[in-house]
């Protein structure tokens, strides 16, 4: 086997000068590592010129002790001993770049995440340092100097999911003159936020302020909406992602239905016999419906699970007839495929709420005036099933009203986290119910979590209005009677833990404050975007703090509840950041891509072809008149797995050289 | 063949603490660790890891240099099946590191010593219990012999 690499100690270190710069990072470092030992040692190593402690490195007066060493001791090399390079490998490639020196002739040793937030023992942990930072001294000698990839960005942008977040995204990047595709699952745009009545804690509208954006979205001219469509493949990296989108036939011509909803009046059920998805099962649609009045777009669906045309095909077709000469009703429509070429994506893909059921002692279910708060949400709103009215399944109004917190969240046995807008939207449903049926409302609460603006005045409003807060978590609820003033009531027993006493309250109506949960496919849409979830389920940030709405995958971004639990002022503010961040690259108008693609030595090749079945993204090709393979440097993404396959040795890939990784191995496992 | 003088483990007075080189990948496990430092779990010092991109990059000649100069053992960690940034370098590994464990085997490394795991971005709590768990076994394996193999043989070891 030809070995091209070079003897690691002697002749090639002349002309080598390193700098090693540790860092304090406060006492997160050299609370547990000895830094100054470590730099005494780094000043040992072969090609070493100099090697320095800083508080705080990626300041500004760090980086300019880096970049006055490199000028002044004509540094080559640069090891930085600090946090992840994932944190602060940008921050040092351009402070090595802004002196002239090529960014890649740096090397990070993690020596935070890695090492000092994970040991307690200072000299086991010093001693680990010492071997990393060898490690990286020895790889730095080996780096050369490379440039990143330019390419061109497509200045489209895909936005998933048409609730608040998609919505409030795709408006803003249409605003600035984006070409916007927004792909929504269900027939209409709005997700859970349409559903609402009131928003906490001004009692705005829930539609009043949501319906003009629907509206909005559905006539901006640089909005192209697709509704009852799901993402169903991508391809392709930032800048340049090629999606195919399914669109689901909903048997209406779209351009042509005009949403005047005749043919829903004159479908041969003359009542509607079917579970209506909008309100949550509390009514019944017919097989062609409209979701809810305010949809966007309106355009009717046909459901063909229920349509006797589909059936059997023996309707009488009343609604084509209804719908005459406009021609918008097709029951041969067939799915369509659509290609589309993106250059950044945001999900928004949202939530769903915990299913109460699995709550058993709560008897969701089982008691017919048990509801979930969506499902109230929908009966105290104006264009729910009741019209607002707040009246039980037999039609008379509650007296007394219970409210359960932290269903399916801050439980161990559900879901541990908090889901953090359920203290606060059972406040807004006990102060709706009160004012619409003056009835007595109790809350059972573990701990009221009212953070935000105006959010703890209201709780304190509550308060004045004669709600009863109870503390403790509910242990069940009953129809069993254990006095005659309970029957027929359903019997709230609960702990209250501020009194010290077990407590049965009866009431007539309770409602579970459910929690919210990561959509039942986030897996399989993390996937298809090649993004990461948290254990939970939630759509993994970039950094918690700093990337709040980037991925680990450039160019796609996250914004709202898919990201974790959030009220609507947060998943408001998070879909303006992603779509500024999607801008910001689209403006840029290229985009840099790291140079760690793979290359070929031809003189090495055997031709034996045996790297291009590795590749998955089709990047090596066999030039038949050299009998050599080639690797087309745009389509690979730099995985190296090519590299590792190749049986000649010679395949390498920028950056993770052979003998860079095989001098970083010699390099920490060396004894000092 | 590379000029290089192979490292020999330290005297046998000292207490026994192993060495294991990992090679994690960018996006899963490199990140699973980052997390675990974020938030502070506490695991055994023993191991050096390298940050690769992808768990195919993992060339078998690297788990081979790492024991000859001196690692006792190697640990990979990759992004789980279906979950790779790359689509399918896992695979990749996965199946060199089948073959790898088998020629391990016949030289008498034991297969503790050398070692996969699929760990994603959201499993620190996993980079701790491997970690800890490898290094007891290692530990309990005693250093790597590789003395009792001919000079031919460590230097065919040595690539």
């Amino acid at each position: 086997m030809p070995d091209t690499r070079r003897p690691t100690n002697g002749s090639d270190t002349d002309g080598i000068r390193i700098g090693v710069y540790v860092c304090h990072c406060g006492t997160n470092i050299a609370g547990t590592v000895d830094v100054k030992a470590i730099s005494e040692y780094a000043a040992t190593l072969p090609g070493v010129v100099v090697a320095r402690t800083y508080k705080y490195m990626c300041s500004d007066p760090g980086q300019a002790l880096i970049q006055q060493d490199i000028r002044d001791l004509r540094l080559n090399r640069i090891v930085v001993a600090s946090c992840s390079p994932l944190l602060h490998e940008p921050t040092f490639r351009r402070a090595l770049d802004r002196v002239g020196l090529n960014p890649f002739l740096l090397q990070m040793v993690n020596i935070r995440e890695h090492v000092s937030w994970v040991h307690l023992d200072k000299p086991a942990a010093t001693a680990k340092t010492n071997d990393l930072v060898r490690g990286a001294v020895r790889r730095v000698a080996r780096h050369k100097p490379l440039q990143k990839r330019r390419v061109p960005i497509n200045p489209s942008v895909l936005v998933v999911g048409g609730g608040i977040a998609g919505i409030h995204a795709a408006l803003t990047l249409a605003d600035a003159g984006k070409h916007v595709y927004l792909v929504e699952r269900e027939p209409t745009i709005g997700g859970h936020m349409a559903k609402f009545d009131k928003t906490f804690p001004t009692l705005d509208c829930a539609a009043c302020i949501l319906t003009p954006k629907m509206t909005a979205v559905g006539s901006h001219p640089l909005i192209t909406l697709w509704t009852y469509s799901e993402v169903l493949k991508v391809s392709g990296y930032v800048g340049n992602y090629r999606v195919q989108v399914r669109r689901k036939p909903r048997y209406i011509i779209e351009d042509l239905c005009l949403g005047c909803q005749e043919c829903i009046t004159a479908c041969v059920y003359k009542e509607g016999k079917t579970r209506d998805e909008f309100n949550l099962g509390l009514s019944k649609r017919k097989p062609v419906y409209l979701p809810f009045p305010q949809a966007v777009p309106q355009k009717v669906v046909i459901d063909p699970e229920t349509c006797i045309e589909f059936k059997s095909g023996k309707c009488k077709k009343t609604c084509i007839e209804a719908c005459g000469e406009r021609k918008a009703i097709d029951f041969k429509q067939k799915e369509s495929l659509e290609e589309i070429e993106v250059g950044t994506i945001i999900l928004a893909t949202g939530f769903t709420t915990f299913n109460a059921a699995r709550n058993a002692y709560y008897g969701y279910g089982r008691y017919p005036n048990v509801y979930t708060s969506l499902e109230v949400e929908r009966l105290i709103n104006a264009s729910g099933p009741t019209s607002g009215e707040l009246v039980l399944r037999d039609g008379t109004r509650p007296k007394a009203v219970g409210i359960i917190h932290c269903v399916g969240s801050r439980d161990a046995n559900t879901n541990r986290w908090c889901s953090k807008v359920c203290c606060m939207y059972s406040l807004k449903l006990a102060h709706l119910i009160k004012e619409r049926t003056g009835a007595d409302i109790f809350n059972f609460y573990i701990d009221m979590r009212t953070p935000g603006k105006g959010y703890e005045e209201f709780y304190d409003r509550l308060l004045d209005e004669g709600v009863h807060f109870v503390r403790g978590r509910v242990a069940e609820v009953t129809e069993w009677a254990a006095h005659p003033s309970e029957k027929g009531k359903l019997i709230i027993r609960a702990e209250d833990t501020l009194a010290a006493f077990v407590r049965r309250i009866p009431v007539d109506m309770v409602v579970l404050s459910v929690g919210l949960e990561p959509q039942p496919d986030a897996q399989a849409v993390r996937r298809l975007f090649n993004i990461s979830c948290s254990n939970e389920g939630w759509f993994l940030e970039r950094h918690p703090k700093l990337a709040p709405v980037s991925t680990f995958t450039e160019g796609v971004y996250i914004a709202g509840a898919c990201q974790g639990p959030k009220d609507i002022p947060d998943t408001v503010a998070q879909a303006g950041a992603a779509a500024a961040e999607a801008l910001a690259l689209v403006d840029a108008q290229f985009v840099e891509l790291e140079p760690y693609t793979a290359f070929i030595s031809e003189e090495e090749c055997s031709g034996c072809k045996s790297c291009i079945p590795l590749c998955p993204y089709q990047a090596i090709s066999f030039v038949e008149e050299k009998k050599k393979a080639t690797i087309n440097e745009v389509l690979c993404k730099g995985c190296g797995t090519c590299v590792a396959g190749c049986p000649s040795g010679s395949i390498q890939q920028n950056f993770f050289e052979d003998e860079e990784i095989f001098d970083e191995i010699e390099g920490v496992l060396a004894y000092a | 063949m590379r000029n290089r003088q192979l490292i020999h483990a330290p005297e046998p007075h000292e207490a026994f603490e192993p060495r294991i080189v990992a090679f994690f990948c960018n996006w899963c496990t490199y990140l699973a660790a980052d997390l675990a430092g974020t938030s502070r779990m506490k695991y055994a010092p023993n191991v050096r890891v390298i940050r690769l991109m992808c768990s195919g990059r993992v060339d078998p000649q690297f788990v081979l240099d790492a024991f000859a100069q001196g690692a006792d053992g190697v640990l990979i960690g990759g992004c789980h099946p279906g979950d790779c940034h790359y689509q399918e370098g896992n695979y990749k590994a996965l199946r060199r590191y089948h073959l790898l464990q088998r020629v391990l085997r016949q030289m008498g490394i034991e297969d503790d010593r050398f070692r996969l795991e699929w760990i994603s971005a959201a499993e620190g709590d996993h980079v701790r219990s491997v970690i800890n768990d490898m290094v007891e076994k290692v530990r309990a394996l005693g250093p790597l012999q590789l003395n009792g193999m001919t000079e031919d043989a460590l230097e065919e070891v040595a690539v």
